[in-house]
């Protein structure tokens, strides 16, 4: 903890409304058609009218990625929307790809912006049609036109190791070493997900999946099956992040913002980190924990980021739910991270099987969850009440951004 | 026998930072930046030495040993024509703190373990010699340099 003695100021801000487009395989929709949808919903839903609107902000920002990867920009969104605002932003390097949700809090605090609107959009599945997932740098091509690779990916892509989840394979071997973790563990996230995506009538892959169905699944780069991979989805989330002050006149109850991690304290770097089984996760998390007196026993749901399997179950050790390499045991069976279990995990199906939303997904259902909105996945503590305190997490290998919501000021 | 690699390299953009290292490969020794200040080596290349913010860095020829951090078999067939390979995390004998992601060949999967030891292999790429790893000849089977 810092020597002030003044709160964090990230819990001036609330969430004070949550908005979700259509989310699907290969809508044939353009992303600044679902981004307006999502953003319109949720403005909506924080009792606001665009007018109220004057604050902006995206993840990743203009152009990012491979196609269909960055969604809209936000100057598009402004000008689609004709919004007046006097705070802007979007970029694609900081905490995580929940980025943009905090600058948004610190926005709000700072008094840059009174009501701002958060969004995040994917049209993965569309852009790349029948063509199939692509790597990192893109789809091969052919002939001795290729391009070299710069940065960061000349260290990976020569060696055909394209993607995050060959990259994720090495942490998961590294984990089968270090700390016997077996496929049955780790198939224990997408089953759970998949479960859950069961009772979410807006999640992507909804069949029934036992252990069985996860261990006869493909490989895509060992131990990491086909089922431990997220899949290209469209959607857009919105959020819109309110000073406190307008909690008691919106519509529904506000998730109040306790504390948002953004530490990076290791190299940034897939490779080099020196904490190769956890890596940003754990200084993100640290340094949420540091923000509030909160503790790890007092999240009633978690929204952990599943783009991998592999990377809710360092979630799970670096926000301190079990201990280091003990995520295995923790999961296995089912029961712990089950909605009646000690911590219900990613409880709209995750990305895994509610939609590769790319972590905002995973806000937007800690919203729905403390809200009481769930529906047949709603989450209840023991005697009956909603969830109080949820805990949200993006990012992998290199890149973290954690956040911590309450329902009440608390 | 998994393939080296994928069936079509992408290589590295060859720049003043980094030409040394790719190159290194032409002679039969792997070569990392090196400080000379605190004998730190640098990778990936840097202007200064991270640690100690001399600008007294150059290449230095290292044994071209290593041990295996991790590895995965890839099956996905990325690049079209792809055979599955293994990728392999490898750390330098020098400074366990050095990784090179790499492939790792002439070796099984199932004989890939954490801590295997293993040495440098060059494979000519165009103008690039790429640093593959294989496991590690007994010792004085094979001259490599020291």
């Amino acid at each position: 903890m810092s020597t002030t003695t003044e709160a964090p100021l990230e819990r001036r801000a609330v969430i004070s409304g949550i908005g979700q487009s259509a989310v699907g395989r290969r809508l044939e929709r353009t992303d600044i058609d679902l981004t307006v949808e999502a953003c319109l919903i949720a403005v909506s839903d924080a009792g606001l009218t665009r007018d109220d609107i004057d604050g902006l902000a995206t993840y990743p920002g203009m152009g990012a990625g491979t196609a269909g990867f960055a969604g809209p920009s936000s100057p598009e969104v402004h000008d689609a929307l004709r919004l007046r605002l006097n705070w802007h932003d979007g970029g694609g390097e900081g905490a995580g790809q929940m980025r943009a949700l905090i600058a948004a809090c610190l926005a709000v605090a700072a008094g840059l912006a009174r009501h701002v609107l958060v969004y995040r959009t994917v049209s993965e599945s569309t852009a790349q049609g029948t063509g199939g997932r692509q790597g990192i740098g893109g789809s091969g091509g052919g002939g001795g036109g290729m391009p070299r690779m710069s940065g960061f990916l000349q260290w990976s892509l020569p060696y055909g190791a394209v993607s995050a989840v060959n990259w994720l394979a090495l942490v998961a071997q590294r984990r089968v070493h270090e700390f016997a973790l077996t496929r049955e563990q780790l198939g224990q996230i997408a089953i759970n997900a998949r479960r859950n995506a069961g009772d979410n009538p807006a999640a992507v892959y909804r069949d029934p999946m036992d252990l069985a169905d996860y261990l006869d699944a493909r490989m895509i780069s060992t131990p990491l099956c086909l089922f431990d991979c997220d899949a290209p989805s469209d959607g857009s989330t919105a959020l819109v992040v309110s000073h406190r002050d307008y909690a008691p006149d919106a519509p529904h109850p506000a998730c109040h913002v306790n504390a948002v991690g953004t530490a990076l304290r290791g190299r940034p770097s897939w490779d080099q980190f020196d904490d190769f089984t956890t890596m940003a996760a754990r200084d993100a998390a640290a340094s949420m924990w540091e923000r509030t007196e909160l503790k790890p026993t007092d999240v009633d749901v978690a929204q952990l980021y599943d783009g991998f399997s592999i990377l809710a179950m360092v979630w799970l050790e670096a926000l301190g739910f079990c201990g280091r390499g003990e995520s295995g045991p923790f999961v296995e069976g089912g029961t712990a991270i089950s909605r009646q279990g000690v911590l219900p995990l990613n409880t709209a199906g995750g990305q895994l099987s509610g939609g590769r939303l790319h972590g905002f997904g995973l806000i937007h259902e800690a919203c729905v969850q403390l809200r009481g909105e769930g529906g047949d996945r709603q989450v209840y503590r023991r005697g009956g009440s909603f969830p109080e305190i949820a805990a949200v997490s993006n990012g992998g290998g290199p890149i973290a951004g954690t956040i911590l919501l309450t329902r009440g000021s608390g | 026998m998994p393939a080296r690699g994928p069936s079509m390299r992408l290589l590295p953009r060859l720049d003043q930072e980094n030409t040394f290292f790719w190159k290194s490969g032409s002679d039969g020794h792997l070569r990392f930046l090196r400080c000379r200040r605190c004998h730190s080596f640098v990778h990936p290349p840097a202007p200064r030495c991270p640690d100690c913010l001399s600008e007294d860095v150059s290449p230095e020829v290292v044994s071209g040993r290593a041990t295996v951090v991790a590895h995965t078999l890839n099956v996905q067939q990325w690049i079209p024509g792809s055979d599955p390979y293994v990728i392999g995390l490898v750390a330098i004998d020098e400074q366990e703190s050095v990784r090179l992601t790499t492939n790792l060949v002439d070796v099984e999967p199932d004989e890939i373990y954490a801590g295997m030891p293993v040495e440098v292999v060059f494979e000519e790429n165009e103008d690039v010699f790429l640093p593959l790893f294989r496991p590690r000849h007994p010792e004085g089977a094979k001259g490599e340099a020291t």
